[in-house]
């Protein structure tokens, strides 16, 4: 980023005055790693620490737990509640250190949480919701002893199916400072600034009226750490996040909602929504009861009504016509790149190709398994293709037609994990974007009420003022750090793991991956 | 601009405690009786609702299960007293095939007539069984009908039951008289319900649901409407013992169905005697022969539409390892296609159609139409418990359903599902349900999609 930035210094007098007039100091954020406990005073937990009345307060458990879960404080006769969530359950046991089995009385008991199996899904498993709330609470991935299956999700098929055949020794042993996970976004050699990126994701877009306020200031102050980027989706461009500028993509999405030419003049990358992986073909949607005054008046909408974006672009019926659109926002902001975000047709591949004569530098597909603040059930499940088979059609394609190199590929659309990242870099992406990982860390339960009423009661996908101010920004900030911290620890390990220097090396791999459907040894290690 | 297909729906509530997916158990014991208590602040109320719905009862029948499973209380709670978990009785809903979710969601639909739209992506398995192992395909920028959410009025999902001639032959002034066509508003009838859901009003709603909606609903051939303007929402289901309809009540009907046998030719020559504008389908269980019988009743001359129904589940009849809907559906179209009489005849594919999206999915695969019966019954708030011995106490108090609300439901659902159909087929990019049927380009198969990328890489799937 560096030098690119370097060069936007020197491409500052082809910024309009305005952009320049209004540019606002951008903000430096520490990429340091802080706990950032729950916001809740009781985490959901696997097991339950039970004591009875037995107990005579003699301390044992306090001083035999390897792991902080007993609590007695000082002064006080009997001890508090257990901090349950982090106990690691009956297979402490083996540790030899395991309260239950030493308290002299037999006060305690450990059970599974009955709890446990209402949290999560088939795609976010409740293991892979707690193990994302632990990353983002250390910054760091969690101690083997809790034992969470977080690799990937429960659903069947895809990446959950996906295993990476690591060597027994890493053909080349490096450490990991040498590994480098930065990807370059800028592949035309155009001319326009060589965006770099330290690790191959950023953030998906997700507009003001979907989500808070403060959800989207913790995602670019997160960004900014990480030297990435985060996406206004197509709500509009708040001022608070002006600070942040040169790590924000813009939206133009089909409803252009608070599109302005000098919103566009402000970013580094401008990004075409075509589709959402979660609702392609049917456009945005923002129920009415989440368009709030502040979301009507930066959206220029009436209050109260629902927004539903149309679909498509009712200028765009071809590659021609995108091309005109992509000109028309070079044209405005010439240090933009511009990325082209599709749904995961069967003719994606074509699509893809076609973006890329049309002079986009990444191409965006977002798969039919993404996330979304509100779609029509029928259409999250039913409507094009999930991503997996996506990424590998539109790798082999581009490099067909001899352009792999020339274009940057962006999946998303499921990516949960940092292993889920792994896999679609080597199915063949250059990176990926995350959207509902980050909403994870920020404490979501996949609840699925983001859509309606006063939004997300959790206070992360909502514009209630109340609701949102649940959640501030700097815990926000430092949950998304972790996380991000946690990621780039893991990628790093696969890929020294793997052998690899870089990033870069990992992709369009597939021999380096398994599918347990298609073999016949059970599991293996990952 | 003409009338636009358009139902009429209004929020029909249910008449039995929500089943909702999960309750909040409260152990009480120890509560500090904080005055922020958690229960005060839930977002949805449901605490003080549960108080109120506790108070107005007169017997406990059904605890309060309404809780939206957020777990904010359960994680503010000072003394950590509450705990989340997943309704026993949620779980018991339904069958292997009609999944609770699948319940859940129709009588939603039925309530409010709207197309069930939540936040967060999917949540449910990578691919499934079934209809679940296909995916509708969506066009992303050249699109043939050129409308997005605010295009779709342009879209019809009309379609029509009967024979169509590939060519007309005209010859100076006397051209080729053309067969009767039945066009019904959306690709959709109900069929005959299972005896054992015998309710004294169900056939009379039916009847109604169908004439609101504009769509047909197949009936005993000893049902009698209501009302004779009914007539033409009804067709008759006529089996080999069943007593003829007296023919000034057949001659009111547009569509009747004549149950499969040796001598169907001669039957439908006698009902067309009768009443020769009438479309004649005749009713093929697929079984195995069914299927066989099936792609031959195609090839004769006099059949208009064959109403292929599988069992409840979808699954082929009397066959240890039965093939489901979707495939037989697909064997039959493309076996017709290579006969080269698909064209020529309708058909109607009923038999594990759950949600909107089995019928768009259906219709992919090769049917015209579909037909459905047990989501009316859910639509009333049934629990497809499969308990309907008479005398036994029915869970959801079908026998004390009122007429208006038996509509109303069953509208909203029918409603819903239009709706749905619409969004599905806006997507695709495409403006006639007609042109829906057999349309595999828009359609995505796992095995296809799975062999083309995994497949290409790591050899032959092992697991099936």
């Amino acid at each position: 980023m560096a030098s690119s930035m370097e060069k936007e210094r020197r491409l500052e007098d082809i910024l309009p005055e305005n952009t320049l007039k209004t540019r606002v100091p951008q903000e430096q954020v520490e990429r340091v790693v802080r706990p950032a406990p729950s916001r809740y005073r009781n985490e959901i937990s696997r097991y339950i620490v039970h004591r009875s009345q037995d107990c005579r307060s003699c301390g044992k458990c306090l001083e035999i737990c390897s792991y902080g879960v007993h609590v007695h404080k000082p002064g006080f006769k009997y001890f508090g509640e257990p901090q349950h969530h982090l106990c690691v359950g009956p297979s402490c046991e083996k540790s030899g250190r395991y309260c239950v089995a030493h308290c002299p009385t037999g006060a305690l008991q450990i059970r599974e949480n009955p709890m446990y199996r209402a949290l999560g899904d088939y795609r976010w498993t409740a293991d892979l919701i707690l193990a994302t709330w632990k990353m983002a609470e250390t910054g760091d991935v969690p101690d083997p002893a809790y034992d969470y299956d977080y690799e990937c999700g429960n659903s069947g098929g895809g990446f959950d199916r996906l295993r990476f055949k690591f060597p027994e020794k890493p053909p080349v042993e490096l450490d990991e400072s040498e590994i480098d996970t930065s990807i370059t976004l800028n592949r035309r050699g155009d001319g326009r600034p060589q965006v770099t990126i330290d690790v191959p994701w950023y953030g998906g877009g997700m507009s003001f009226g979907s989500v808070s306020n403060v959800t989207q200031l913790s995602k670019a102050r997160a960004c900014v750490a990480f030297n990435t980027f985060t996406c206004t989706g197509e709500g509009g461009y708040m001022e608070r996040m002006r600070p942040y500028d040169d790590h924000v993509i813009t939206q133009v999405a089909t409803g252009l909602f608070g599109v302005r030419e000098e919103t566009i003049q402000r970013v580094p990358i401008v990004e075409f929504k075509y589709a959402q992986g979660a609702k392609p073909g049917l456009g945005g949607h923002l129920l009415g009861d989440k368009n709030t005054p502040a979301v009507a008046r930066m959206r220029e909408a009436v209050l109260g009504i629902s927004l539903f974006s149309p679909f498509p672009f009712h200028s765009v019926y071809s590659i021609e016509d995108h091309m005109k659109h992509l000109d028309w926002i070079k044209h405005i902001n010439r240090r933009a790149l511009v990325s082209t975000k599709v749904s995961t047709p069967t003719d994606v591949d074509m699509v893809a190709v076609g973006s890329y004569s049309a002079g986009t530098h990444i191409v965006h597909i977002d798969g039919g398994y993404g996330g979304t603040g509100a779609a029509p059930d029928i259409a999250k499940k039913n409507i094009a293709m999930p991503i997996e088979y996506a990424i590998g059609k539109v790798h082999q394609f581009l490099a067909a037609e001899g352009v792999r190199d020339k274009v940057t590929l962006i999946a998303s659309g499921g990516i949960r994990t940092a292993y889920d990242i792994a896999k679609a870099i080597a199915l063949g992406a250059d990176g990926v974007v995350i959207g509902t990982a980050e909403m994870v860390a920020l404490g979501c339960v996949r609840c699925s009420r983001c859509e309606s009423g006063r939004g997300c009661p959790r206070g992360i996908a909502t514009t209630d003022p109340v609701l949102a101010a649940k959640m501030d920004i700097d815990w926000g900030s430092q949950r998304l750090i972790n996380l991000y911290s946690a990621w780039h620890k893991t990628l790093k390990s696969i890929l020294r793991r793997l052998g690899m220097r870089s990033v870069g090396e990992l992709r369009g791999r597939t021999d380096l991956m398994m599918h347990l459907d298609y073999t016949d040894e059970g599991t293996t290690n990952t | 601009m003409p009338d636009k297909y358009h139902i009429k729906t209004q929020p029909v509530p249910p008449r039995r405690p929500r089943i909702g997916k999960h309750g909040v158990v409260d152990w009480r014991e120890d509560c500090a009786r904080c005055h922020n208590c958690v229960k005060k602040a839930c977002v949805y109320d449901r605490y003080r609702q549960e108080a109120e719905y506790i108070r107005s009862l007169h017997d406990v029948e059904a605890l309060f299960f309404d809780c939206m499973g957020c777990f904010s209380c359960v994680q503010d709670c000072t003394k950590n007293l509450l705990r989340l978990t997943i309704n026993p009785e949620y779980e018991k809903l339904g069958n292997s095939y009609w999944k609770p979710d699948i319940i859940k969601t129709t009588w939603l639909q039925a309530e409010t007539a709207k197309i069930p739209v939540s936040g967060a992506g999917y949540r449910g398995p990578f691919t499934g069984k079934g209809f679940d192992s296909m995916w509708t395909d969506m066009s992303e920028i050249v699109r043939p009908t050129r409308d997005g959410i605010h295009g779709r009025e342009y879209i019809s999902t009309s379609v029509d039951i009967g024979r169509k001639p590939q060519f007309l032959e005209v010859s100076g002034r006397n051209s080729t008289s053309l067969p009767p066509l039945v066009s019904i508003p959306m690709p959709l009838i109900f069929d005959l319900c299972s005896p054992v859901h015998t309710l004294p009003e169900l056939d009379l709603i039916i009847e109604q649901t169908a004439s609101d909606t504009g769509l047909i609903a197949v009936m005993k051939s000893n049902y009698r409407p209501a009302r004779e303007d009914h007539l033409e929402n009804i067709a008759f289901c006529l089996g080999p013992d069943d007593s003829p309809v007296p023919e000034d009540i057949l001659k009111k009907t547009r569509l009747v169905e004549i149950s499969e046998g040796p001598d169907v030719a001669k039957r439908i020559t006698s009902i067309k005697t009768i009443h020769p504008d009438i479309v004649v389908a005749i009713r093929v269980e697929l079984t195995e022969s069914g299927i066989a019988r099936a792609v031959e009743l195609a090839g004769l001359e006099d059949v208009e539409a064959i109403h292929i129904v599988s069992d409840a589940n979808g699954n082929e009849l009397g066959s240890d390892n039965p093939r489901f809907i979707k495939d037989m559906i697909r064997h039959i179209h493309t076996t017709l296609i290579d006969s080269g009489v698909r064209d020529e005849i309708t058909i109607i594919a009923g038999g594990g159609i759950a949600l909107p999206e089995h019928m768009a999915k259906a219709i992919l695969c090769g049917a015209d139409l579909v037909s459905i019966n047990l989501p009316l019954l859910i639509a009333l708030e049934c629990h497809l418990c499969g308990s309907c011995a008479p005398g036994a106490v029915c869970p959801a108090r079908l026998e004390d359903i009122d007429f208006g609300y038996g509509v109303g439901r069953m509208t909203n659902l029918i409603a819903s599902w239009h709706d749905q159909l619409i969004e599905l087929m806006g997507a695709m990019g495409i403006r006639e349900a007609r042109r829906l049927r057999g349309e595999v380009g828009r359609a995505m198969f796992f095995e296809n999609l799975e062999e083309e990328t995994f497949g290409k890489l790591y050899g032959k799937r092992k697991t099936a």
